[in-house]
């Protein structure tokens, strides 16, 4: 790819790119939330038009305008977010994408190629299966029997690890090295350091739309790469100073939550939450850490149990008058409940505090006073935008996750409670937040925090929960050295 | 008796047989992921053009496809408003109802309450017509039923058993995902929409040159209203559409039944609307993926979004 550009809305996505790629070579293309990876990957694919450049294939110049003429040409790409069809069995989705796919009867003439071709690579999923059904990790099987099967020379892998589970990553991994010695090529897309030295044999590092620097993974180290990919210094070890936690502010008493299929996803659990304190709460996702933050909000019903703020009992209330009691939330599942897309930077900064004195009078909204508090979330929170007159839609997951955190925290809360709060975000991303989190213990907040990255949850945390099958395996001090058995605790063999 | 209720069933026949064919249309159409509102006035549409043709040539096959070349060219609007300018496909299918109806009435006004007299010969078949009862009803009907319930067969086949299908389906489902795979989405969904049009004009054709033998304006009278709820009620199935549009067929003919016992006719013309809003609810009380509504359904599609 020679002298590409692109721009979104008058930012330059991709600036004046050149990047090449050989066969036998596993690429990583290493940078924050919102450099131009994907952006870039897609024009290699056929999705997006260059505003300028070229692209050539073995020293062939070639236009790509569509990802028909993409395929034909090698090019596979398994995207973040899967593009799979999720009402639709498996061997339908491999169809739909099959350059070769007959017109009659479809599914049941390429059934055989299939199953032979995924046992190749060991892969045992029921071609009949919706994809609605399957795990993440098999999805991103599916995509990638998908590319191979059309013959894919380059593989583009767009944030392949963060919907795995650690085993399949391990899988992923021992595929990606198969297909290498294949003689296929792989680009690697990630904002995770480690992975792209343990996968990726050449690294070239994005910021802000262009290449900034580029490397043998060999030859370099994690610490290199990260000042690359930020522009500055990152501390790896944010140091948690020591204070005292205050008076008791939140605590739950057996509290028992249904999940969304009706069966008990939270059974029984009881903690108290102090000032001055994080309280993290580590568990492998789907073990009713969703359940719990949406009881504590006030989103999700509690079947029994008793919740209490400041000694007023705030059990079953509406979301919005818990959020009265000075409780914030910072979502999982960010775009979709976190933010409304449509809307303008403004209009989403207070989302929650629209009917508060500052922000309207009887019954029109100060717009002024809107914009200035959102001016002021998007300075303080490093948000990258080119105008608060913008669908928040426009920006990338990073940046609207901290104006998320911007506007839940502006208020002073007392207790915020965040889930995964830093999945997805880049180091120096990540590295902000926590930061913030701190600020807001120190400053006499407490934060009940939900997290799967352990090593979140000991940087921050002054005491920790983990929960397995909605129950808590114990509550421990972070100093504690039981917590040594943590792993065991989480895969629900130990109860302490 | 047994004359009343053969003659129940045939009738029954011929009302459900431009239900099909529109119903049958508006499932690929809406298949491929667009709304087609337009249903009423692409049928009046076919109507009016059949019955013209027909009645100047002298030919009701000539009539019946130049009801689906109109059809056909009119859908055009609804798939360039929807598909290229990416507009709201409600406004635009209301549109595209309002100006059928009208164009209809303005082209039909010259030839309001003229009689056909060139007939269009029922098809009977031979032996299977002769089996009591089943015989009269199924095998011996106008040429329009068999078309209907052929067209829905090929349509059932076509959208679960082909490439093609895939790709109509996935498009419903999923245009972005379709997209990256290589399938041209908005050439899918044009097709769709024109061939979802064309299927509503012979519906019309259906009524003028077969049904009444004669043009009026209104004379659709909601059914193309009644495909688009058939549709929701078929569960965007072609194959369930030919039950469902025979039974919604039959509460048309009930309406005259049931008259002389004292029941409102205006009941009854509810009763296809009230069957589908309880469809509506029972299907809201199942797991909405185990359901065939398409998931992108009416949702515009920008290429190159993110």
């Amino acid at each position: 790819m020679e002298g590409i550009s692109k721009s979104f809305h008058g930012i330059h996505a991709n600036k004046d790119i050149n990047l090449s790629v050989e066969s036998g070579e596993i690429l990583g293309l290493l940078g924050e939330n919102g450099a131009g990876k994907t952006t870039l990957m897609n024009i290699l694919y056929g999705l997006y038009q260059p505003e300028a450049g070229q692209i050539k294939i073995n020293g062939r110049p070639i236009r790509i305008t569509n990802p028909m003429e993409s395929i034909l040409h090698g090019i596979g790409m398994v995207h973040q977010h899967f593009m799979l069809i999720q009402n639709h069995s498996v061997i339908e989705n491999i169809a739909l994408g099959y350059k070769d796919t007959p017109f009659f009867f479809p599914k049941i003439k390429i059934r055989e190629k299939v199953a032979s071709f995924s046992r190749q690579f060991n892969f045992t999923i029921d071609l009949n299966r919706k994809i609605w059904q399957l795990s993440a990790g098999e999805q991103q099987r599916v995509e990638i029997i998908k590319s191979l099967l059309n013959g894919a020379d380059l593989l583009i892998l767009d944030e392949p690890t963060s919907v795995l589970t650690p085993r399949e990553i391990e899988e992923l991994i021992h595929i990606l090295r198969q297909m290498k010695a294949d003689g296929h090529c792989v680009i690697f897309i990630s904002h995770k350091l480690d992975e792209i030295m343990n996968i990726c044999d050449r690294v070239v590092v994005l910021q802000k739309g262009s290449i900034v620097g580029s490397a043998d993974t060999n030859q370099t180290d994690k610490k290199t790469l990260a000042r690359m990919m930020v522009g500055r210094d990152v501390v790896f070890n944010i140091s948690r100073e020591k204070i005292d936690r205050g008076p008791k502010i939140l605590s739950a008493d057996q509290v028992h939550v249904a999940g969304d299929m009706g069966l008990p996803a939270v059974k029984g659990v009881s903690f108290d939450l102090y000032e001055n304190e994080i309280f993290g709460i580590a568990g492998v996702a789907g073990n009713g850490q969703r359940e719990l933050a949406e009881a504590v909000t006030g989103i999700r019903k509690i079947d029994s149990g008793k919740i209490t703020i400041n000694g007023k009992d705030i059990t079953n209330l509406s979301p919005r008058h818990i959020y009265d009691h000075g409780v914030s939330h910072v979502p999982e599942e960010r775009i979709r409940f976190g933010i409304a897309p449509g809307l303008f930077l403004y209009d989403n900064a207070i989302l929650k505090q629209h009917h508060l004195k500052k922000f309207s009078r009887r019954y029109f909204l100060k717009y002024d006073q809107v914009k200035h508090h959102t001016r002021g979330i998007v300075d303080d929170f490093r948000v990258h935008t080119h105008s608060i007159d913008n669908q928040i839609k426009n920006l990338s997951g990073g940046n609207i996750q901290k104006l998320i955190l911007g506007r839940e925290i502006s208020e002073q809360p007392q207790l915020l409670v965040a889930s995964h709060p830093t999945y997805g975000l880049d180091v120096g991303a990540t590295e902000f937040l926590r930061h913030h989190l701190l600020n807001l213990r120190k400053q006499g907040s407490t934060v009940l925090l939900f997290s799967e990255d352990l090593e979140e949850i000991f940087e921050l945390c002054d005491r920790i929960a983990i929960i397995f099958a909605g129950e808590f395996m114990g509550i421990f001090d972070s100093d504690d050295e039981r917590l040594c058995e943590i792993g065991l605790m989480m895969a629900g063999s130990n109860r302490m | 008796m047994e004359e009343i209720i053969i003659s129940t069933l045939q009738r029954t026949m011929v009302a459900g047989t431009p239900l099909l064919l529109a119903t049958t249309g508006e499932i690929i159409c809406e298949r491929s992921g667009i709304l087609n509102l337009g249903v009423e006035g692409v049928m009046a549409l076919g109507a009016v053009t059949a019955f013209i043709v027909t009645m100047t040539t002298g030919s009701p096959w000539l009539g019946v496809l130049s009801a689906l070349a109109a059809g056909m060219v009119i859908s055009i609007i609804h798939a360039f408003t929807s598909v290229t300018l990416q507009a709201n496909q409600v406004v635009s299918g209301l549109a595209l109802t309002m100006l059928g109806l009208g164009l209809a009435g303005m082209v039909g006004k010259p030839y309001v309450g003229k009689p056909l007299t060139i007939k269009m010969d029922d098809i009977t078949i031979p032996v299977l017509s002769d089996i009591p009862y089943i015989g009269k009803v199924l095998f011996s009907q106008s040429p329009f039923f068999f078309m209907a319930i052929g067209l829905a067969l090929v349509s059932w086949f076509f959208l679960q058993r082909t490439r093609l299908g895939i790709q109509i389906r996935s498009t419903g489902e999923n245009p972005k995902a379709t997209e990256t795979q290589g399938v041209n989405v908005f050439l899918i969904r044009y097709m769709s929409v024109i061939i979802g049009g064309g299927f509503s004009a012979l519906a019309g054709a259906h009524l003028s040159i077969s049904y009444s033998k004669s043009w009026i304006e209104g004379m659709t009278a909601g059914r193309g209203w009644i495909a688009i709820a058939l549709t929701i009620f078929a569960l965007w199935n072609p194959g369930r559409a030919i039950w469902a549009a025979f039974l919604f067929g039959g509460i048309f003919v009930a309406q005259y039944l049931m008259q002389p016992l004292g029941i409102s006719p205006n009941f009854l013309a509810m009763l296809p609307y009230i069957a589908t809003l309880l469809i509506l609810v029972l299907i809201s009380l199942k797991d909405p993926r185990k359901l065939n509504a398409p998931a992108m359904l009416a949702a515009p599609y920008k290429r190159g979004e993110r």
